[in-house]
């Protein structure tokens, strides 16, 4: 079972992550967790000190952190961004195509079923944050 | 209609596996109820009172023959032979095995139906006129951007585990059918002044517990830039809905909370930020889904002649049939609603035949409403009449098109595991009580909901009625003034509730009170705008 | 009384805690006291029912008859189609629900 799945092909960092106020206080801080209800735009200025963004999913159903995501990546950040928290691997999908690359959920992931997820779709009908073509791309060249 | 190619084939087929993968976990006990339960709706099967229920979409309301037969074949396969026509053109089937669900997936995939987004916190199935394509009264076929709009949004990444449910209509004409104005967002498909095509955007809408009517957003966007502003509106409302209460989470709540000027200017300050990303869907992708809508072969110089000399055939036209654009046509409702009988059901025979004249008479193409019944957009006034007699043959030959006794129901206590009261039967109630009573009493929308939840539209009824439990029993409170059109209003509730009897006596009341005050061409709903609700409280509770 | 109903999972049909497992029938409800949630929490893990809660019920001469219309709806079946429930032969059976 996963308990953190990774997608990067650099070294994670072992800073730990400390709250948005925290990080927006310290300067020397490069690992930062947002909470679902935080405004992650707050992060945008201090972007190119960030090596990892933790964005928390409190409830499965709380969809907050996909924007949170996206609206980073909108923003030019090339950094880590991990979901935590009640990630159901069923989500990863989606996740990743809006900019997670790292997963460290409540209940590990079954491995199968992670490589399940990221690969069941194989064409996306939207742009995203993850670059993949949409099907309306591919229908005219 | 549309056709599915290559890519949108794939994606349906690998929606299944992802259930089928889903489900076995679920079966194997690897899911748990609160794992599996938001993953299941979003292919809409929801646990009810008696089993699994599962609501398959019908993309704005457009199917074919082989469509429609093949519903019929899942009915008598995976269900009992019959399904339910819902308030958002989709059908539902309630007796459903979760163990058989993939393969009834798989099987609808094998002519481009499934049940993606048509429950859970999804943006569900975009509701479209179901005239296009042959009404007079449109500027042009709303539903080539219907399926846009459908494609824009079905596996949005971003917004897949939303607040709440999210509601879209397209229209292209003056006159509403879909009831765009209980939308979260809606467009209204215009042109302006230089030509150019835009919509009309509408933001707010919805029913439920508290009701609002949408607010006119912006009054012309360039319909090539939908795709963003569109996600401006659905990222301002993820980040910023409440998320502690479910009954305050739908868009309404935001714009009501925010004020409209405030909402529209995050939007719009979103919108800008989406516009610099590029994302559109271009003019190619647009004109490439509106070929597939171009009008059928119409025939030309045909008999605009009809045979009334049988009186019931001549009163289902009156009733039943509506002008077509194209000479020689006409739009020919059918109807789900027979006098004392379950609002919306369909058996699986009745859907073989209603295929098959789909088939013979209107061009393969077959609508449902959210008024709980069928269309059939094209047919010639010289098949009209052979027409109405396989209808009348199979029951579904009723005359009362928007009248007292085509009564919009939700499945209600008898079905739905939300409901506090059952539904069905004061529908079938006042349906026999007012049988022949149609022309009398004119256009008049009745529409029940057995709960809050008002999936029977019942804040949009002329007359409404909301079943309540009080203190564990069925009670029943009457509105009156709510519409759905283009004169959309909220309907108000009269006063204390009364039982399942009591509430067909009011509705009664309600309806000599009309027929005494009216004025030459006036509907209920018009008599009641005039007087105010006054007289009807006095004459209900005397 | 104090009775569990749930749904099965795999078919979705409504049952009723018997005591020992499920049964279909409402007849067949044993009254569970105040051991309906642990009884709950045991048999929802093990996958033998979803979506289960504890109702209350009165004894009668047929069998334990729930206190709210909703679980007389699910022990029967929809009013309206007394084709479809799980009694159709019986003419009384629709008003024991209402």
């Amino acid at each position: 079972m996963l308990d953190v799945l990774r997608l990067r092909d650099d070294e994670p960092t072992d800073e730990p992550a400390v709250t948005l106020d925290s990080f927006l206080d310290q300067s020397n801080a490069s690992s930062v967790r947002i909470e679902a209800g935080d405004d992650v735009r707050r992060l945008l200025p201090a972007l190119d000190r960030v090596r990892l963004v933790e964005i928390d999913f409190p409830k499965l159903r709380d969809g907050r952190g996909f924007s949170s995501a996206r609206i980073l990546r909108e923003a030019g950040y090339k950094g880590e961004i991990k979901a935590i928290g009640d990630v159901l691997v069923d989500l990863i999908f989606f996740m990743q195509r809006c900019g997670f690359d790292s997963f460290a959920p409540n209940k590990p992931f079954d491995p199968e079923d992670a490589q399940n997820a990221l690969n069941r779709y194989p064409y996306v009908y939207q742009d995203a944050a993850d670059g993949r073509v949409p099907i309306w791309k591919l229908r005219h060249g | 209609m549309y056709r599915y190619d290559n890519y949108d084939q794939a994606m349906i087929d690998a929606r299944v596996a992802e259930f089928r993968d889903q489900t076995r976990r679920r079966i194997e006990g690897k899911l748990t109820d609160d794992q599996f339960k938001p993953l299941r709706l979003k292919n809409g099967l929801y646990l009810q009172l008696h089993a699994y229920m599962l609501r398959v979409a019908i993309p704005y309301g457009t199917l074919n023959s082989r469509q429609m037969h093949k519903l019929a074949d899942i009915a008598r396969k995976y269900d009992r032979s019959y399904g339910h026509i819902t308030t958002r053109q989709n059908i539902q089937y309630n007796w459903i095995k979760l163990e058989e669900a993939p393969d009834l997936l798989a099987e609808l995939a094998t002519v481009e139906m499934h049940g993606i987004q048509t429950s859970g916190e999804s943006i569900r199935n975009v509701s479209a006129d179901q005239y296009a394509g042959a009404a007079a009264d449109e500027i042009m076929d709303p539903r080539p951007w219907a399926e846009l709009i459908r494609q824009m949004t079905n596996f949005m990444p971003e917004f897949s585990y939303l607040p709440r449910k999210f509601k879209i209509a397209v229209i292209a004409s003056d006159q509403d059918r879909t009831a765009l104005r209980w939308h979260d967002a809606a467009v209204k498909i215009v042109r302006n002044a230089a030509g150019e095509t835009g919509f009309e955007v509408y933001a707010g809408g919805g029913m439920g517990r508290t009701p609002f009517l949408s607010f006119r957003i912006r009054d012309f966007l360039p319909a090539g830039q939908f795709f963003s502003y569109l996600q401006a509106i659905l990222r301002v409302w993820n980040m910023h809905a409440r998320r502690d209460n479910i009954h305050k989470q739908r868009m309404k709540i935001l714009v009501h909370e925010l004020g409209e000027e405030e909402f529209r200017r995050q939007v719009e300050e979103e919108f800008l930020h989406f516009e610099t990303l590029g994302e559109d869907f271009p003019q190619a992708e647009y004109d490439r889904i509106a070929a597939y809508f171009a009008p059928p072969p119409f025939e030309t110089g045909l008999s605009e002649e009809i045979d009334r000399s049988d009186p019931d055939f001549a009163l289902w036209v009156d009733r039943q049939t509506v002008a077509h654009k194209a000479p020689g046509y006409a739009i020919v409702n059918i109807s789900l609603k027979p006098i004392g009988g379950i609002p919306g059901d369909i058996s699986a025979d009745q859907m073989d035949i209603v295929a098959d004249l789909a088939e013979r008479y209107s061009f393969d193409d077959l609508r449902a409403t959210h008024a709980q019944n069928l269309v059939l957009p094209h047919v010639r006034k010289s098949d009209l009449y052979a027409v109405w007699k396989a209808l009348d043959e199979a029951g579904l030959g009723a005359a009362n098109l928007d009248t007292v006794t085509d009564i919009i129901a939700c499945p209600g206590l008898d079905y739905c595991s939300l409901a506090n009261a059952r539904s069905i039967p004061v529908a079938e109630k006042i349906s026999e009580r007012f049988a022949g009573r149609e022309t009398e009493l004119g256009e008049l929308k009745i529409k029940i909901s057995g709960c809050i939840n008002a999936c029977g539209h019942h804040h949009a009824g002329h007359i409404g009625i909301l079943g309540v439990d009080r203190k564990g029993t069925e009670n029943y409170q009457l509105l009156l003034g709510g519409s759905g059109a283009e004169d959309a209003s909220a309907a108000k509730i009269t006063g204390p509730g009364f039982d399942e009897a009591g509430v067909v006596d009011a509705l009664e009341k309600a309806t000599d009170v009309y027929l005494a005050q009216r004025q030459e061409g006036e509907r209920f709903l018009d008599t009641y705008r005039r007087i105010g609700m006054e007289p009807f409280k006095e004459a209900i509770y005397a | 009384m104090k009775i569990i109903t749930g749904n099965n999972l795999k078919t979705g049909a409504v049952i009723w805690w018997d005591g020992q497992g499920w049964s279909l029938h409402i007849e067949d409800a044993a009254d569970v006291g105040d051991r309906g949630d642990q009884i709950l929490a045991v048999e929802d893990a093990a996958c033998r029912v979803n979506g289960g809660y504890v109702i209350d019920a009165e004894k009668t001469a047929k069998g334990p008859r729930p206190l709210h219309i909703k679980d007389r709806v699910r022990a029967y079946g929809p009013t309206v189609r007394a084709d479809l429930s799980l009694k159709p032969a019986d003419p009384e059976a629709g008003s024991w629900v209402i």
